[in-house]
């Protein structure tokens, strides 16, 4: 193993994580190519636990290949990843060989992932979904997959639907199944690849609800996401991310609504819209008392998180 | 620009305006329907005016012995359920096949990929009447122990190879167009490949591809008279060994492609309802 030094140098714990603990997932200069094309240039991610952390950037900036590296969906061409304890370095060759493949398992165990799509299995029951891989994958005896598999699907809001098909369902219904699905694996990080992109902007908000909840509960969350808001509420800390390479790092105070770079204040002003602009000053402007920020243009956007208490409790 | 006054006035003409459209929403309805019962009256007519003209001309014309038909129509149909025997075991056996070919199609292993598309270029080149005589004639030569298998298993066996070959196609285009969310929903959920190929594709492959497989069944109807070339003693072979003897082949013929035809259509039928079914399905893929 080549040893790979680069500490990210935003990392900073958590306001939730324990005392004195280390980083749970670590990027070490991570580089990957499509064929010619250059797509992470040398990524260094600290995430520790108990903490979430958003990935924002325009489509095509890499974000959600970063995240697809960490469970080697994408199988990184330079660098290292690191859950757990468990690190995996790059396999650029893809020898596949056996000992690869059962880290790859044990990554994959560890760091759970929702997507955008869903992809709930439509042939499986809602709860034949959440306990498939418990059962066939970890060995998790039915009686208490099952048990489990209800537990979360109890916390998404949805035991009602125990018995239902996918398709009988709506699409934020599908996203919390399927968050349920990667909580009853009961994994050490849940990654999210832009888990309401898909949804319809009525059905957002019980997504990011679920999704919040988790974040103020203390799990550990990498979220890649076009959702300000979310990130503001959620977020420990916020990766502005172009062109393969972080610009900017650090609080969501600092990143959403104070950027320093002139790159992520152009993304921001182009994703809040234009209303949100200072003339000079700083670049951002959003009101203390604003819950909401809007995605894509527009004051009267109805998208925004559906939240009585204004996101101080839970 | 002042919507106040106005308003009112739309408010009513739309009003009325509502009233004139469902009028017209019903009495475009009322006409579909008429126009669709006409449809299938003359449709249904024009069918039995053609059936008539083909029975009733070969009636007329004194080609057809309504006497020896009824004589020996009894001895042809009981090849009936000999020619469903083998169709049903000759697709039950190629499905076997086409699953197990498919997934060497889609191997990543040369050696196994190389094998799986050998067998379907070897069978999809060759006619279907030959390599039928191959395991009847030529098999045989090579050990004489071929000679003495049962004719009926020999006929499934080199049907099911055939259609083994076509089906391994269908049912590997089945596999690939289970979307790749699937897979990849899969892997993030650490499952390995096969578990996720039995469990998770093989289950939403079998779907796709009913359908499909509903055609071969039908198609495997009709070439099942194949086997009758083998001396086995199917629909065809029967029609043929009665028509031939008595010189009254144009009967016998007539009579074996009416039921061929029948079973056809009942199969379509059911084939039809199956996917209507599939359709209104909860499980949607």
């Amino acid at each position: 193993m080549t040893p790979i030094e680069d500490r990210d140098p935003y990392a900073r714990p958590g306001a939730l994580t324990p005392a004195g603990a280390e980083p749970i997932v670590r990027v070490l200069a991570l580089e990957k190519f499509f064929a010619a094309n250059h797509v992470l240039r040398g990524v260094t991610l600290e995430v520790y636990p108990r903490e979430t952390v958003c990935l924002i950037g325009k489509s095509g900036s890499g974000k959600s290949t970063l995240l697809r590296c960490i469970n080697f969906l994408e199988e990184p061409t330079v660098g290292a990843i690191e859950v757990d304890g468990l690190r995996v370095d790059a396999d650029p060759l893809h020898s596949r060989s056996r000992h690869h493949r059962e880290q790859i398992r044990q990554i994959r165990l560890r760091a759970q992932m929702v997507f955008q799509e869903f992809n709930l299995f439509p042939h499986l029951k809602v709860i034949d979904n959440l306990i498939e891989a418990p059962i066939r994958v970890k060995g998790v005896p039915r009686a208490e997959a099952i048990a489990t598999a209800e537990k979360y699907l109890d916390k998404v809001g949805l035991s009602e639907k125990r018995n239902e098909y996918p398709g009988r369902l709506s699409g934020g219904q599908k996203q919390r199944v399927a968050i349920a699905r990667a909580l009853t694996m009961e994994p050490k990080v849940l990654m999210f690849d832009e888990p309401t992109s898909a949804l319809d902007p009525t059905l957002v908000g019980e997504v990011l609800n679920v999704m919040e909840e988790l974040a103020h509960e203390g799990a550990t969350m990498i979220v890649v996401t076009h959702e300000m808001a979310f990130a503001r509420e959620a977020a420990d800390r916020v990766y502005y991310i172009e062109d393969g390479v972080f610009v900017e790092a650090g609080p969501p105070e600092q990143v959403i609504l104070n950027p320093s770079d002139p790159r992520t204040r152009e993304f921001l002003a182009r994703t809040l819209g234009e209303a949100h602009v200072h003339e000079g000053g700083a670049a951002i402007h959003v009101p203390e008392e604003s819950t909401h920020i809007h995605a894509e243009g527009g004051p009267a956007h109805p998208r925004e998180l559906d939240r009585p208490d204004g996101g101080a409790g839970h | 620009m002042n919507y106040g006054g106005a308003g009112a006035h739309v408010a009513v003409s739309a009003q009325m305006d509502l009233e004139r459209q469902a009028e017209i929403v019903a009495s475009i309805t009322r006409a579909r329907s008429r126009q669709r019962g006409r449809f299938r009256t003359v449709f249904v007519l024009t069918w039995v005016v053609l059936v008539g003209i083909l029975v009733g001309s070969l009636l007329l014309a004194g080609k057809i012995d309504g006497g020896f038909i009824a004589k020996w129509a009894s001895y042809i149909l009981g090849g009936v359920p000999l020619t469903i025997i083998i169709s049903v075991a000759s697709i039950a056996v190629a499905i076997i096949l086409a699953t197990l070919g498919s997934l060497g199609r889609l191997s990543g292993n040369p050696v196994i990929y190389g094998i799986a598309s050998f067998y379907v270029s070897l069978v999809r080149g060759t006619p279907l009447i030959v390599q039928l005589l191959f395991f009847y004639l030529a098999l045989p030569q090579i050990w004489e122990g071929f000679a003495s298998i049962d004719l009926v298993v020999l006929g499934i066996s080199a049907l099911a190879f055939n259609y083994g070959a076509y089906m391994t196609e269908i049912f590997r285009a089945g596999i690939q167009a289970v979307p790749r969310g699937q897979l990849e929903a899969a892997a993030a959920l650490a499952m390995p490949q096969g578990t996720t190929m039995r469990r998770i594709v093989l289950p939403q492959a079998v779907r796709i591809i009913t359908p499909a497989i509903g055609n071969e069944f039908i198609a495997m109807i009709k070439d099942s008279a194949l086997v009758s070339l083998i001396t086995v003693q199917e629909l065809l072979w029967r029609a043929q060994e009665i028509g031939q003897s008595n010189f009254r082949s144009l009967d016998t013929l007539l009579l074996a492609a009416l039921v061929y035809w029948v079973m056809t259509i009942i199969l379509s039928v059911f084939q039809d309802r199956l996917e209507k079914r599939m359709a209104a399905s909860e499980v949607r893929l």
